[in-house]
């Protein structure tokens, strides 16, 4: 079936499963439309791969809308590809040339194992948020939500933050393969909110601790992950964690 | 005798919420933590149910398809979450939210449910501000509200257009901190593939690893499913790829009924279809219509310049733009619900008045408010006399960002155009389905001790859903439904103990699921999956979309039963079943909506009215103001319809009469 008028050629990273080395497998793929988002192009060319007899490619993948954070190919030695702002599922085939060679790798971190070809294991995320990324409050206890007013700026402040969508594209493009700018998003969303307080303390140190056992390196400050993230969020939150983690630190 | 009991307490309408949560049965602390509960779906109503349980003692057992919990497509919901917290102080109320769900669902539903909705909608927004969900706030520190459509009071909380995102996050927050303290085991990247029932009870489940292959088996007292919506039938959807029916139809095909399969929404404002390879559809917020007004052109020659390419929407005067929604709805024009408004869209497309090179869109215009609403207001703060048009443009444009801003960017990487100089294309695409697993009053389906919550049921919304309420009955059926209900089934289990899993339901039920994989690794044919479920989604679109018809759905019926059997002979699966595959993953999901397919189609064959989201094109008004209206038939359709799996392509009926003996039944005007 014809959809355009692009011809490219793929290098893609293959690997049966987490123990299996892997490698880059060349692919043509033709007649790719500019109007495609680069997902569906992968869905061409797995279409081309099942009809041809041969094993499709695993990828993460699911609302294809750049917001559940599922998505996550590291294109061109860039996570989520070459332009900034948004997830792979938003980028179209237009950012790209008829003939390029692209490049596409899974997100690489010891802490992200590669489950299949570009799919990675990013479960170390749900375990630093079980140790803190949360108010302690119980369903049915909630007083009326206007009796806490909470100055504007403050609660536009906790929504960036809050707008991370844990996809680990900073620890993608990371040379250490720091996790600090998503466990520094949710703390600060936390922090910056009166809901937040209580637990302020132990959240920091809590987080960070797991943060580190995860196997996660340590942030030397090149802000490669504030420019790759396709949220925007912001380098700030790393400063502000360093602060929570200090502060707490001296509190005990 | 229908076999139908929808357990509606006694009582008025008030009262029957507050009064039986008062009487369910309890279950004492020492005896939850004997009590296991599986939740399958990790979105609002799986998160929120699963971390109440768990708080409340409960061992709980949590499965989603996604790598995460905070994947579920609860996550992409844009627009915002009612409340009847009258913080407008504009007239709201408890019964005002009650009354517009019961007429924006077209008189459908049940008064019983959607009272209680209402009830505890107030409660989810503190719940959710008590969590630290960064929800929108005016300057004096209190929560801001937008209008949605069907409603004429501003009862709408959000976070900008992620009102879904901020809210799934908090109920993940919430579980993710039971999972910490061990009370909730999370298993990811695991999909249900059978129900396990033991002496007509739900006993557990059967799942699949997805990284492994291995099927598992796992017990529990009760089953909740809160597995979303199946609008993934129609291939093209707003719903996540992932999104599919399985779950509930493999309970389904266990005895549970199948509410008003056949009520889908088609949602006005999404991206129109750019060409074949397009692999799902993306929603623009109903807020937009907050401050966007939609259009075409009056005359016909101009639809057809601009389709052609040789007019743009901005060469088209004012005198000559047809504001087709205020002009048929004046009460409340841009804001008629959902079903109306897609419908008045289809209806100048196919009169020729589409604008892109299909025909088939709309304009969404947002250059008036932005200029004489926002810009206006911004040069009167800014004191600016005397503005020029473009600085009008530039102020309002600000404020315009500032309540869109993510929108407007999405719209933009997607079509390559900016709306904030030209008005946004839109078209209808098939959103939220408001059938689904019929349950009842205690959420419970009618195999005892299988639940379903969310968008997974079929009970709240009628025939039609209004915006922003699909997020609300997510957290309400979570957080404050289910936490009380399921104690009136859970109280007389406690003397059951766990049951092993070598138990031969547990043997029979997983040997089923095998058979099916191995049987698809078997067939070796030549199309892929995708193949056949683009085929089934263009027939369901076609007979069974928007608008139906008596001959289409008969045609619909027979060609799925015909692609059901190409599906089992020439499917071709790639890999093997111990490992991680979705391809495998693909096919058992389209197996399942191909069944579900023909149901929805004989669903909407029998009901031979048109309401809510299901338009009979025999069945409208023909005369008078209400011309060209979908007609209802409440002396033969005020029913809901459960159906009950009798085999292969043979479902039989049962009806749920509704009785409403508060609202007074009538026309739904929005004119």
């Amino acid at each position: 079936m014809s959809h355009g008028n692009m011809n490219l050629t793929l290098k893609v990273w293959r690997q049966k499963n987490t123990k299996a080395t892997g490698k880059l497998e060349t692919y043509k793929v033709t007649d790719i439309s500019p109007d495609m988002s680069f997902l569906e192009m992968f869905d061409v060319l797995n279409e081309q791969l099942i009809n041809k007899g041969e094993e499709p490619i695993a990828f993460d993948h699911d609302c294809r809308e750049g917001i559940c954070g599922m998505c996550s190919m590291y294109i061109n030695g860039r996570a989520h590809g070459p332009k900034s702002a948004i997830t792979t599922c938003q980028l179209h085939m237009r950012s790209f040339k008829d003939g390029d060679t692209i490049v596409v790798e899974p997100w690489r971190a010891a802490a992200f194992p590669v489950i299949k070809d570009l799919t990675v294991d990013r479960s170390a995320f749900d375990r630093i948020i079980s140790k803190g990324g949360f108010i302690s409050v119980n369903t049915g206890n909630a007083q009326d939500a206007n009796c806490l007013p909470i100055p504007k700026p403050d609660a536009d402040a906790a929504f960036e933050a809050a707008a991370c969508i844990g996809c680990g594209a900073c620890v993608a493009t990371c040379k250490n393969s720091s996790a600090m700018l998503f466990v520094s998003a949710k703390i600060s969303q936390l922090a910056l909110l009166p809901q937040g307080q209580v637990e302020r303390t132990s959240r920091a140190k809590n987080m960070v601790a797991q943060m580190d056992e995860e196997g996660f390196g340590n942030c030397t400050n090149t802000g490669a992950c504030e420019v790759e993230c396709p949220k925007g969020i912001s380098l700030e939150n790393i400063a502000r964690m360093n602060r929570e983690f200090f502060m707490a630190n001296i509190k005990e | 005798m229908s076999k139908l009991d929808s357990k509606i307490p006694e009582g008025d309408l008030e009262q029957k919420w507050t009064k039986y949560r008062s009487t369910i049965a309890l279950v004492n602390p020492a005896n939850k933590r004997s009590l296991e509960i599986i939740v399958v779906g990790s979105g609002l109503a799986g998160a929120s149910a699963a971390s109440s349980l768990a708080e409340m003692g409960y061992k709980v057992k949590v499965l989603c398809f996604q790598d995460s919990a905070r994947r579920a497509h609860s996550i992409a919901a844009q627009g915002g979450i009612n409340a009847a917290k009258n913080y407008q102080n504009d007239g709201d109320s408890t019964y005002r939210l009650f009354y517009d769900t019961i007429k924006g669902g077209d008189y459908r539903a049940r008064e019983a449910n959607v009272y209680r909705l209402a009830e505890v909608s107030a409660n989810i927004i503190d719940q959710c501000v008590a969590q630290g969900v960064p929800l929108a706030r005016e300057y004096g520190g209190m929560l801001s509200n937008r209008s949605f459509g069907g409603t004429q009071v501003q009862r709408t909380f959000y976070a900008a257009g992620q009102t879904g995102q901020q809210l799934l996050l908090g109920a993940y927050s919430a579980l993710q901190r039971q999972v910490g303290l061990g009370n909730v085991e999370m298993l990811s990247r695991h999909e249900m593939l059978e129900v396990v029932t033991i002496d007509g009870k739900a006993r557990g489940i059967i799942a699949r690893d997805l990284v492994s292959g291995k099927l598992e088996r796992h017990f529990g007292h009760a089953v909740l499913l809160c597995t979303g919506g199946y609008g993934n039938v129609f291939f093209l959807s707003t719903n996540a790829m992932g999104s599919n029916v399985t779950a509930a139809w493999k309970a389904h095909k266990k005895g549970a009924f199948f509410g008003n399969p056949c009520y889908t929404q088609i949602h006005p404002t999404c991206i129109p279809v750019s060409g074949d390879h397009q692999s799902k559809l993306t929603l623009m917020s109903e807020s937009l219509r907050n401050d966007g007004r939609i259009w075409v052109p009056k005359k016909k020659e101009d639809a057809e310049a601009i389709r052609a390419g040789k007019k743009k929407a901005n060469d088209i005067a004012e005198e000559d733009r047809d504001y087709y929604l205020e002009r048929r709805y004046p009460a409340f024009g841009n804001l008629v619900p959902r079903d109306v408004a897609s419908r008045a869209a289809k209806e100048r497309c196919d009169a020729g008045f589409g604008v892109n090179k299909t025909g088939e869109a709309v304009y969404l215009d947002f250059a008036s408010n932005m200029k004489y609403k926002y810009g206006k207001q911004e040069a009167i703060k800014k004191g600016i006399t005397n503005p020029t048009e473009k600085q009008l443009h530039e102020l309002g444009k600000e404020v315009v960002k500032e309540k869109y801003g993510n929108l407007f960017d999405m719209y933009k990487q997607i079509t390559g155009e900016d709306p904030y100089e030209v008005p946004m294309m839109i078209y209808p695409a098939v959103h939220y389905t408001m059938g689904g697993l019929w349950v009842d009053y205690n959420l419970m389906t009618t195999v005892p001790g299988l639940y379903a919550l969310g968008e997974a049921n079929f009970s709240d919304h009628g025939a039609n859903r209004l915006g922003a309420s699909a997020l609300m009955q997510g957290l309400a059926d979570g957080y404050f439904v289910i936490p009380y209900t399921i104690g009136a089934y859970l109280s007389n289990e406690i003397r059951t103990k766990a049951i092993p899993t070598s138990h031969p339901a547990f043997e029979e039920a997983e040997n089923k699921v095998r058979e099916q994989i191995n049987k698809f690794f078997a067939i070796k044919g030549t199309k892929s999956v995708d193949h056949f479920h683009k085929r089934l989604g263009k027939i369901m679109w076609d007979k069974c979309g928007m608008a139906r018809n008596e001959s289409g759905l008969k045609q619909a019926i027979t060609e799925i039963q015909q692609l059901q059997k190409e599906f089992w002979s020439d499917v071709r699966v790639p890999g093997s079943a111990d490992e991680f595959n979705p391809e495998l993953e693909k096919a058992g999901r389209v197996a399942d909506f191909l069944e579900l397919g023909e149901l929805m189609c004989q669903d909407a064959l029998h009901r031979r009215e048109s309401c809510g989201g299901h338009f009979r094109e025999e069945s409208q008004e023909t005369e008078g103001e209400q011309q060209g209206e979908a007609k209802r038939d409440d002396a033969n359709f005020m029913y809901v319809a459960a159906w009950e799996f009798k085999g292969p392509n043979s479902f039989e009926l049962h009806k749920e009469e509704l009785k409403y003996d508060v609202i007074k039944v009538s026309q739904r005007s929005y004119k």
